[in-house]
C-alpha cells in the first residue's frame, strides 16, 4: 500500500512537472505573439510579422508537446487516484470539463488557422487568430487553477450521505476566494517563461552577430515584458498569494518559512537548511521581524510555528518544501535584479552592446523553468498531507485496485517516453532558431 | 437528469468516435494508400488542421463523464489501467507522427513518422473496439464498485477475463475494419487521382471485413449478454439505431461502387452513430455490468453526481458545446473540398 502511494504521486508528481514546462511557455509567448502581431499591424511593420511567424514555428513544437503530455494528466485522476475522483469529482470534475468545453475547443479549432492561415485570413484575421489561441490557453489556465485552489481551499461544496462532496454553488467553485492571486501569480510567471526565452534567443542573435536586426526586436520586447512581469509576480500577486496561505494554510507558511517556533516580531529566513531531527534551522541566514511585516504588515506581528500545530496535520515533506519555496523566491528576486539592470541598458541605450550583460540573459532562460516549478512543488507540497484540503488526506485518495507493480511499470513507461519527447523538443528548438526568423514565409 | 447526461456522453462519445475515428483510419491507410512523398503530405494535410479538434472530443467527454458520473469514471480508468495508460503513450507518438514529419527534411525522419502514426492509429482502433467489447461483456466488479484487469488471462469469456479476449478481440477488429473503412471514404472525398482509386479500392474491399466481423459480434454479444436485448423489446422504438446502423452498412458499399464519396462516408458515420446507440440503446441503465454479480452492476443511477451539479452542468455545457459547433461549422467549412499540397507549402 504504502510503496503503491508512492509511485501514484512519483508518477503525477513527475507527469505533471513535465507537462508544465511546455503550457508555461504556451501562455507566456501567446501573449507575447499577440504584441508582435499588434505592433505589425499599428506599425504596418513587416518585421514584426517575421518575427511573430519565427516564434509561432517554436510555439507550434511546443504546444504539441503540451497537448500530449495534458492528456495523461486527466486520465490519472481516473486512473491512479480513483477514490479521490469518487469523493471529488462531483465538485472538480466541473472544471476540468469545462475547460474540455470551453478552451480546448477554442484552442484547437484556431490553432490551425493561426499556424497555418496567414495568407489566407489577411493581417487581422490573423491577427484575431492568434489572440484566440492566446484566449484559449488562458482560459484553459483559469479552470486548471480554479480546480487547484479547490483542492487547497475547498469551497462551495456540501458533504453527501455516501461519502462523497458535491458542489452547491456554481459561481462559488469559479470564484473560490483562493483562485484569484493563485492564477494572476501563475500566469505572470508563465509571462516571465516567455518573456526570457524571447530575450535569451534575442541575445544569441546579437552575440553572435546573426540575424541582428530581430536580435534587438526579441531582446527589447522580451526585457520589457520581463520587467513587467518580473516585478508583478512579486507584488501584488505573490504577495497576495502568501497571505492566502498565511489565511488558510498557517501550518504551511511556517514550514514554507522554515519558521520552527511561534514568536512575534518573527524574522524571515533567506539562507539555512531545516533539521528535522532537531527541529531547528542550520546556519541561518535572516532578516529580523520581516516575515511579521510581509504576512501582517505589522513588525510585531505574532507568527505560528511549526510548533503551534499537532504533527499529523504538518506538511510530509518539510525539508523539500522549504527548498521549493525559497528557491522560486530566490529565483525570483534574480530576476527582477536582471531586468532592472536590462532596462536601464537599453534606456541608456547601450545594452545591444553590452555583451557581458547579453550573455547572462541568453544563459537565464532556464531559470524562470525552474522558478515555475519551483512554486508548483511549494503549492503541492505544502498542501500535504491533504489531497484536498482539511477534507482528504492523500494516503485515501488512490486507487486500491491498482497495485504498485502496475504503477511502476507505468511510471517507467512515462520517463521513457518523455525522455524521448524532451530530446525531440530541444532537437527542434534548436533547429528553428538556428534557421532563424529571416526566411520565413507566410504561409498558407 | 441522469438519464439526460447519459445520452450527452454517449452523444460525445459517438461524435469522438466518428470525428477521430475518419482520422484514425486515414492513419491506418497512410501507408498503403500514399506512396510518394507528396501523397502522405496531402494524405496529413487532408486531417492537419482538424485531428487536433476531434481528439478534443475524448478530452471532453472524458471530462463531462468525470463530473456527472464520477464513481463510473474513477472505476472504469483505474480497472482499464493498463490499456488506458497504452492508449494515452499510442495517442502521444500518434499525434507527435503528425505534427513532426514535417519539420526535418529527410526521408528517414519521414518514414518513421509515417510509421509511428499509421501504427499508432492501427493499434488505437483496435484498443478502443476491445474497450467496447469489455463495457458490453462486463468486468469483475467489486462490492464498492471497483475492479482491475490484466490485458488479458486465457482469451476466454470467463468472470475472471482480462481486457483481451476472444470476444473483445472481435470488437477490435470491427472497430478496425470500421474506421479502415471509414479513413477510406473520407480520403476518398479529399483526395483526388490515384489516391482516391486506391481509398475507394482499399474501402471496398475493408467493407466484407465490417460485414464479417460485425456479424460475428452481433452473435457473439447476444450470446454473452442476452439482456442487451431486453430493451429493444419492451421499447421498440429503439430498433430505429440498429436499422440505421444497417442503412449505414448498405449505404457504404452501395456508394462505394458508384463512387459518391459523400454519401459514402455519411453511411460510414451512420453506421457507427447507429452501432453506438444501439450499445447504448441495449446497455441502459447499466453503464458498466459486473460480471461477478449483476448486484454490483454500475449504472446511471448508482455512479451520478447529484442534481445541483448535473442542473447547472446542462446550461454551460449547452453554452459551450454550441459555441465549439460553431467553430467545427467554421473549421470544416474552410477547409472544404480536395487538399492540394504545393511543394513550396511548409504546412505538413
Amino acid at each position: 500500500m504504502e510503496d503503491a502511494l508512492l509511485l501514484h504521486r512519483l508518477q503525477f508528481a513527475f507527469t505533471v512537472s513535465f507537462h508544465y514546462l511546455f503550457p508555461q511557455l504556451t501562455m507566456g509567448l501567446g501573449l507575447l505573439i499577440v504584441v508582435f502581431k499588434w505592433i505589425a499591424l499599428r506599425k504596418n511593420d513587416e518585421r514584426y510579422n517575421a518575427t511573430a511567424r519565427f516564434w509561432a514555428k517554436i510555439f507550434a513544437v511546443n504546444f504539441a508537446i503540451g497537448v500530449v503530455t495534458g492528456i495523461p494528466m486527466e486520465f490519472q485522476f481516473g486512473t491512479n487516484w480513483a477514490r479521490f475522483s469518487t469523493f471529488a469529482g462531483g465538485v472538480i470534475g466541473q472544471t476540468l470539463a469545462m475547460e474540455g468545453v470551453f478552451a480546448f475547443f477554442l484552442e484547437s479549432s484556431f490553432l490551425g488557422l493561426f499556424l497555418f492561415g496567414e495568407k489566407k485570413l489577411g493581417p487581422k484575421g490573423h491577427f484575431v487568430a492568434a489572440f484566440m489561441v492566446f484566449i484559449g490557453s488562458w482560459i484553459s489556465g483559469y479552470f486548471i487553477i480554479a480546480t487547484n485552489a479547490w483542492m487547497q481551499h475547498p469551497v462551495a461544496y456540501e458533504l453527501a450521505t455516501d461519502g462523497s462532496v458535491q458542489l452547491t454553488s456554481y459561481w462559488g467553485l469559479l470564484f473560490n476566494p483562493w483562485v484569484g492571486w493563485q492564477y494572476t501569480h501563475n500566469m505572470i510567471g508563465a509571462v516571465i517563461t516567455g518573456a526570457f526565452a524571447v530575450t535569451a534567443v534575442g541575445a544569441y542573435y546579437l552575440l553572435a552577430n546573426r540575424d541582428v536586426e530581430y536580435g534587438k526586436i526579441f531582446v527589447r520586447t522580451g526585457v520589457i515584458a520581463g520587467l513587467i512581469s518580473t516585478i508583478l509576480v512579486a507584488f501584488p500577486t505573490g504577495d497576495g498569494q502568501g497571505k492566502n496561505i498565511a489565511h488558510h494554510q498557517p501550518v504551511t507558511l511556517a514550514a514554507m518559512e522554515g519558521l520552527f517556533e511561534t514568536k512575534e516580531g518573527a524574522e524571515l529566513l533567506l539562507i539555512g537548511q531545516p533539521d528535522m531531527e532537531k527541529l531547528k534551522m542550520d546556519n541561518p541566514i535572516h532578516v529580523p521581524n520581516m516575515l511579521s511585516f510581509l504576512t501582517y504588515n505589522r513588525w510585531e506581528a505574532e507568527v505560528k510555528g511549526l510548533d503551534a500545530f499537532p504533527k499529523e496535520v504538518w506538511p510530509t515533506n518539510i525539508p523539500l518544501l522549504y527548498y521549493s519555496y525559497h528557491i522560486m523566491v530566490g529565483l525570483g528576486t534574480i530576476f527582477i535584479a536582471i531586468m532592472l539592470v536590462a532596462t536601464y541598458l537599453l534606456w541608456k541605450k547601450t545594452l545591444f552592446k553590452a555583451r557581458s550583460f547579453l550573455w547572462i540573459l541568453m544563459l537565464a532562460f532556464p531559470f524562470p523553468y525552474i522558478a515555475n516549478t519551483a512554486g508548483w512543488m511549494t503549492a503541492e507540497l505544502g498542501r500535504q498531507p491533504w489531497l484536498v484540503y482539511g477534507l482528504m488526506r492523500t494516503v485515501d485518495g488512490t486507487s486500491t485496485t491498482v497495485s504498485a507493480g502496475n504503477a511502476l511499470f507505468t511510471l517507467l513507461g512515462f520517463l521513457g517516453m518523455y525522455f524521448v519527447i524532451g530530446v525531440l523538443f530541444l532537437f527542434l528548438v534548436v533547429k528553428a532558431i538556428n534557421h532563424g526568423p529571416e526566411h520565413l514565409s507566410p504561409k498558407h | 437528469m441522469e438519464i439526460l447526461w447519459f445520452c450527452i456522453i454517449a452523444f460525445m462519445i459517438a461524435m469522438y468516435v466518428i470525428l477521430d475515428g475518419f482520422d484514425l483510419g486515414v492513419g491506418i491507410l497512410h501507408l498503403f494508400v500514399a506512396r510518394s512523398d507528396e501523397e502522405r503530405r496531402t494524405v496529413l494535410g487532408a486531417i492537419g488542421p482538424v485531428w487536433d479538434g476531434n481528439e478534443v472530443w475524448l478530452l471532453a467527454a472524458g471530462g463531462t463523464l468525470y463530473f456527472a458520473f464520477p464513481l463510473l469514471y474513477a472505476s472504469s480508468f483505474s480497472g482499464f489501467y493498463l490499456p488506458l495508460m497504452i492508449v494515452l503513450w499510442l495517442l502521444m507518438l500518434r499525434g507527435l507522427g503528425i505534427e513532426l514529419r514535417h519539420h526535418v527534411d529527410h526521408p528517414m525522419w519521414k518514414a518513421f513518422w509515417d510509421s509511428t502514426f499509421s501504427i499508432g492509429s492501427l493499434l488505437l482502433a483496435i484498443f478502443f473496439g476491445a474497450a467496447l467489447g469489455n463495457v458490453v461483456r462486463g468486468v469483475p466488479l467489486n462490492a464498492d464498485g471497483y475492479f482491475f484487469e490484466p490485458l488479458w488471462t486465457t482469451f476466454t469469456v470467463v468472470p475472471e477475463a482480462g481486457i483481451l479476449d476472444w470476444f473483445t478481440v472481435i470488437m477490435g477488429l470491427v472497430a478496425l475494419t470500421t474506421l479502415t473503412v471509414h479513413g477510406g471514404n473520407y480520403l476518398a472525398m479529399k483526395t483526388e487521382g490515384k489516391m482516391q482509386e486506391r481509398a475507394r479500392t482499399v474501402a471496398g474491399i475493408a467493407w466484407w471485413g465490417v460485414l464479417l466481423t460485425a456479424i460475428a459480434s452481433l452473435v457473439s454479444a447476444s450470446a454473452i449478454r442476452p439482456e442487451i436485448w431486453t430493451n429493444f423489446s419492451e421499447h421498440p422504438w429503439g430498433y430505429f439505431f440498429p436499422v440505421l446502423g444497417l442503412a449505414g452498412l448498405l449505404g457504404m458499399v452501395v456508394f462505394n461502387k458508384k463512387k459518391a464519396d459523400m454519401k459514402a462516408f455519411l453511411s460510414s458515420t451512420a453506421f457507427i452513430a447507429g452501432m453506438l446507440a444501439s450499445t447504448a440503446f441495449g446497455l441502459f441503465p447499466n453503464v458498466l455490468p459486473a460480471s461477478t454479480n449483476p448486484a454490483y452492476n454500475l449504472t446511471v443511477y448508482n455512479t451520478a453526481a447529484h442534481s445541483y451539479g448535473l442542473r447547472v452542468g446542462i446550461i454551460w455545457w449547452t453554452i459551450g458545446i454550441v459555441i465549439a459547433l460553431g467553430y467545427f461549422t467554421y473549421l470544416f467549412f474552410s477547409f472544404r473540398g480536395k487538399v492540394k499540397v504545393r511543394a513550396d507549402s511548409e504546412g505538413y
